[in-house]
């Protein structure tokens, strides 16, 4: 972050190089129930990335002293696939995918009625099977459904959406190139029915006026992000009452 | 039951949906009243009755409440108790003084030992989710012999019908004991052949999870079997 100066990320016509307006998302697609093995599951695709989420549980929560007595835990593991990137990844935990398991979890807590499963522990195992830039944001989302497809009360979904600022100008869902040369990521977990937000997380600087506006971008992608959601659970379910 | 409201079309609802004004309703199971309105907690039907306002969930984990009849494996055996997976998040306890036989310390095994299955009730469970079985009852016992079968828990409405008018349906075009347990294990006994139009029969609901397709399913067979 910070900027690269001679990197042009925006092209004469005022358009993004892969042709998008800035404040135009990448394509959306979701789809819920795809692991039959699992109480929920999700797969996102944002652009290019491809995001797979399970829910298990609830469970009784292992080792115990991870119990809560008045409450469930939520349990996130964030994992990338080695093939996901061009450069392979190394499996298994690094720093970067600890720290998003856990601002992942805390997210959904806020949202999940945790205090009815006391004692209790949700698994939420999310896979990236593809990284183009808004992996952590693809897997909120997809974790979100995949816990309203498991059963799990909430009081609202989660949707992962992140805006940026790239030649001085703010643009909504930054592309691989934007993330990587860009000035600035803002990538925020919103409450799309209230408009809460469940985290918030900034890299780079933003002047006020381009936070506001960046934030304006970003309630209005979760709305449509949203949309995809809901219709995801709807096509799941349709066919009538069981 | 009622769907919706009466005469319009069932509306599926998702979690954090804000189904209507709450004045004069009360909030049900699925769904939460925050400030002057009701939101949806689950993905399901939304359902009203006498002033109730529900979410029936489409899928859900079963949530173990006193009384309930359960179809339980043994997990674990102690000198003076059991412990029974019940499908539920919690393992339940069944003490050796709620057994239906004379237990004496240490002999334990010798009625139930690890794998067993058995038909219990649930005695007792308390806020932190400990559950207390009991076997002392009418019914309840070891089942030696049959299969047991698992469906959603979301689905043994369906499975049972109205006054369980479906699972005696059921029994009588099988010829099988079929007993719905309410933590969505059914134990099926029969002949090996009838215990295998059983199992079919459930599945058909498992598949389709559809009320009307798993009635059709069960009037076919009735026709069929009713033939020869």
């Amino acid at each position: 972050m910070g900027g690269y100066g001679d990197v042009k990320l925006l092209r004469e016509d005022g358009k993004r190089l892969d042709g998008r307006a800035i404040d135009e998302m990448r394509p959306v697609t979701i789809e819920a129930g795809v692991l039959p093995a699992a109480d929920g599951s999700a797969m996102v695709t944002h652009g290019l990335n491809v995001a797979v989420a399970a829910v298990y549980g609830p469970m009784e929560a292992h080792p115990r002293k991870i119990q809560r007595q008045d409450r469930a835990v939520i349990d996130v593991r964030y994992n990338m696939a080695p093939f996901s990137t061009g450069d392979r990844i190394r499996p298994g935990f690094n720093r970067r995918s600890r720290e998003i398991s856990k601002v992942t979890a805390e997210s959904l807590e806020s949202v999940v009625l945790v205090e009815r499963y006391p004692r209790s522990k949700i698994r939420v195992e999310i896979e990236i099977l593809a990284a183009e830039a808004g992996t952590r944001c693809a897997g909120i989302t997809a974790a979100s459904v995949a816990l309203a497809d498991a059963g799990i009360p909430m009081r609202d979904m989660i949707v992962g959406v992140a805006s940026g600022k790239i030649e001085d100008t703010v643009v909504l869902d930054l592309d691989k190139a934007e993330d990587n040369y860009g000035q600035a990521d803002l990538p925020v977990g919103i409450l799309p029915n209230t408009g809460e937000i469940a985290f918030l997380q900034m890299d780079g600087d933003l002047s006020v006026e381009e936070y506001n506006l960046a934030m304006e971008y970003n309630h209005k992608a979760a709305k449509e992000i949203h949309e995809v959601m809901v219709d995801a659970l709807k096509r799941r379910y349709e066919g009538g009452e069981a | 039951m009622s769907k919706g409201q009466v005469g319009a079309e069932q509306r599926l609802v998702t979690p954090g949906m804000v189904v209507g004004p709450s004045s004069g309703k009360r909030a049900g199971s699925g769904m939460i009243a925050e400030k002057i309105e009701f939101i949806a907690t689950r993905v399901g039907w939304l359902h009203e009755q006498n002033n109730v306002v529900s979410v029936s969930p489409i899928n859900s984990a079963y949530m173990p409440r006193s009384g309930d009849l359960i179809v339980g494996f043994v997990a674990e055996v102690r000198n003076n108790l059991w412990f029974f997976d019940v499908n539920g998040p919690f393992q339940a306890l069944l003490p050796m003084s709620l057994a239906p036989w004379k237990v004496e310390f240490g002999s334990t095994r010798k009625h139930l030992g690890i794998g067993d299955a058995a038909l219990a009730r649930i005695q007792e469970v308390d806020e932190p989710h400990n559950m207390v079985l009991t076997m002392k009852g009418v019914g309840l016992r070891r089942l030696n012999e049959g299969a047991v079968l698992s469906i959603p828990v979301n689905l043994i409405d369906t499975l049972r019908g109205d006054n369980n008018s479906m699972v005696s349906r059921i029994r009588d075009v099988t010829d099988c004991r079929i007993i719905v347990g309410d933590n969505g294990r059914v134990w099926v006994h029969g002949s090996s052949d009838d215990m295998r139009v059983a199992r079919e029969l459930i599945q058909t609901l498992n598949q389709e999870g559809h009320k009307n397709t798993f009635e059709s399913a069960v009037k076919a067979l009735e026709n069929e079997r009713g033939e020869h």
